[in-house]
């Protein structure tokens, strides 16, 4: 089985369909504008290309939020897509939000410093949402939401998730149809919550290789056994699987403890776009 | 623990049971006098989607039931699996064959007490069942796919099962028994079925959730009550043993009422496990209570089965002719 090929869209076609339903969700629920976190990075340069040609470039507002840390090559990164398409944006520093915090609680890692920070982007988003009159369009792609590598109520909180259906192979592979710089495409891809960090180090894999895995027992419905038979080793296998497993709570709504006979999100099932 | 072959396990499959001959079931069974027995009413709480932890606890709870002097001990619904399963339903089934890893202790603990297990069930042809088993002596006895998917409110199962197409008793050492799944057992014409087929034992597994908390129910929900209600109102009609083992525990919010229920055929109830709680009961029964049951209140000797097929052909008769119009 060619797994590169199967990752292989109608590039054309994913398009359409992403950039309509940006158009027609926001639409529905009574807006005409989007605000989003501009990282210099790919998922997010490529969410502000399609939610530019969806609502207009003067309809979307891109927020950069850098930390003292951040590597100025992002921020530069995300000032030409703003210049390329002609965005509204705006920076907001968090340094000044997270580093008190930080003050107070001793002994916090890296990995905690990082939550802060992103949960400290989703609170200027959310408010930037709320003076722009824009819906937060979020910028996880489908193998973060999968793996769990987002930060729950931080980057993965969002109104309308265009991106949240395409591996990170599938996004690199749209975001140079729709004209995202090259350079932004080719770095390693990071969460730039402290220097040196990258995605594929901290996890550990190579989106190139996960997003095959990824497909196989997702989307084509394999058995862990069947796609070690495919040539996968088994240890990278189950640790994927495992990962996506172990992340499911972030994927879902907070569990709410049934007691009524009409429970939200069980006898409850209202549609999101209810009478719209 | 003799070895098993695979035609017992394919002449333990519902499509493949062929219904024994009167003489044959007479043979089989034992007068409603013979020895009285015990029953196990296993109420537990499953780990969702671990076939292998939940198999163990199976174990456990067989060997504890066999100090107990348990002869039959029964699990709820899925009790292998857990009950939300979603899309875990796939990677959780398991193939009819006698030799799968998870089924070959069970079969080993049905040696020296027949178990009432819970599972979801693969065909050849990968349509996947909610099903019980009951084994016993090392075999299957029988299995009983879940006909009623209940999908509705907060139930979902028509979207990952397939429906199973009947109801059938079978002959054990106990007697005549007939099984039914959750919502198999509020539909009435089951328990008829299975009455007409000979069930003296009617055994209903369920995983049923808890909702509904009005101040009037003492401290159960209100469809605890009413499946408790409708359990023991067919012991009585149906003068028959009826065990209801229902599961506990909290599963995506979602809590499991427990309550497990035995009723005799005169409709007293002989055993009842807390709500909420994991519970391992043994209660003896007693086979000449259905002999007893069943001269107070004759109503199986009186029974008209063909005044029942003759009207409901004429029903369904008349239905069509009225959709034809």
């Amino acid at each position: 089985m060619n797994v590169e090929a199967l990752l292989q869209q109608d590039i054309p076609l994913v398009r359409r369909l992403l950039v309509s339903a940006i158009r027609t969700e926001l639409r529905r629920f009574g807006f005409k504008k989007g605000v989003l976190g501009l990282s210099g990075g790919v998922d997010s340069s490529l969410a502000a290309f399609l939610a530019a040609e969806a609502l207009g470039p003067e309809n979307v507002r891109a927020v950069l939020m850098p930390y003292r840390t951040s590597a100025p090559d992002s921020s530069a990164d995300a000032m030409e897509v703003i210049r390329l398409l002609g965005l509204n944006h705006v920076t907001i520093d968090i340094t000044d939000m997270v580093e008190p915090l930080f003050a107070q609680v001793p002994n916090m890692g890296q990995r905690r410093r990082g939550n802060v920070m992103a949960r400290a982007r989703m609170i200027v988003l959310y408010d930037q949402s709320e003076e722009w009159g824009g819906l937060v369009i979020g910028t996880s792609n489908k193998t973060e939401l999968l793996l769990g590598y987002g930060t729950l109520f931080g980057d993965m909180a969002s109104a309308v998730n265009p991106l949240g259906d395409l591996y990170k192979t599938q996004v690199r592979q749209l975001a140079r149809a729709v004209g995202v710089p090259e350079r932004i495409i080719a770095k390693p891809p990071s969460a730039d919550l402290w220097p040196g960090q990258t995605d594929e180090g901290e996890m550990g894999l190579t989106y190139a290789e996960v997003d095959k895995v990824l497909y196989l027992l997702v989307d084509e419905r394999r058995t862990l056994a069947e796609v070690v038979g495919m040539g996968f080793s088994e240890a990278f296998v189950r640790q994927v699987w495992r990962m996506v497993q172990r992340n499911q709570y972030k994927r879902c709504p907070p569990v709410i403890a049934k007691v009524s006979s009409r429970t939200l999100d069980w006898e409850f099932r209202m549609p999101r776009d209810w009478g719209t | 623990m003799p070895p098993q072959s695979s035609s017992a396990w394919r002449c333990s499959l519902p499509s493949a049971v062929a219904r024994p001959s009167r003489t044959r079931r007479h043979r089989l069974r034992r007068s409603p006098l013979d020895s009285k027995f015990t029953v196990g009413l296993a109420q537990t709480f499953p780990r969702l989607g671990d076939v292998e932890a939940n198999l163990q606890r199976h174990l456990e709870l067989a060997q504890e039931a066999r100090g107990l002097g348990v002869n039959l001990l029964i699990f709820p619904e899925l009790s292998l699996t857990g009950y939300t399963l979603r899309e875990l339903v796939p990677h959780v089934a398991i193939r009819p064959s006698p030799e799968h890893p998870m089924w070959k202790p069970l079969l080993e603990a049905s040696a020296s007490l027949a178990i009432v297990v819970g599972f979801v069930e693969e065909d050849a042809r990968h349509r996947f069942f909610a099903s019980s088993a009951f084994l016993d002596g090392g075999r299957v006895v029988h299995v009983h796919r879940k006909v009623y998917l209940p999908t509705y409110g907060l139930f979902e199962e028509g979207r990952y099962l397939c429906a199973g197409d009947g109801f059938r008793a079978f002959d054990t050492r106990f007697g005549r028994c007939g099984m039914a799944i959750c919502e198999d057992a509020w539909h009435i014409s089951t328990p008829y079925l299975l009455w007409m087929d000979g069930a003296d034992y009617l055994i209903f597994c369920s995983s049923s959730p808890a909702y509904g908390v009005g101040t009037d129910q003492e401290g159960a929900t209100a469809n605890a009550a009413i499946v408790s209600q409708f359990t023991k109102t067919y012991a009585t009609l149906l003068t028959s043993y009826a065990f209801h083992v229902n599961r506990v525990g909290v599963e995506e919010g979602i809590s499991f009422w427990g309550g497990s229920l035995a009723v005799s055929p005169r409709g007293q109830v002989i055993a009842h496990a807390p709500y909420f709680e994991e519970a391992l009961i043994p209660l003896e029964v007693d086979p000449g209570l259905l002999r007893a049951a069943r001269q107070r209140l004759p109503l199986l000797r009186d029974e008209k089965p063909l005044a029942v097929l003759h009207e409901l052909s004429r029903i369904l008769s008349e239905e069509r002719r009225h959709d034809e119009r």
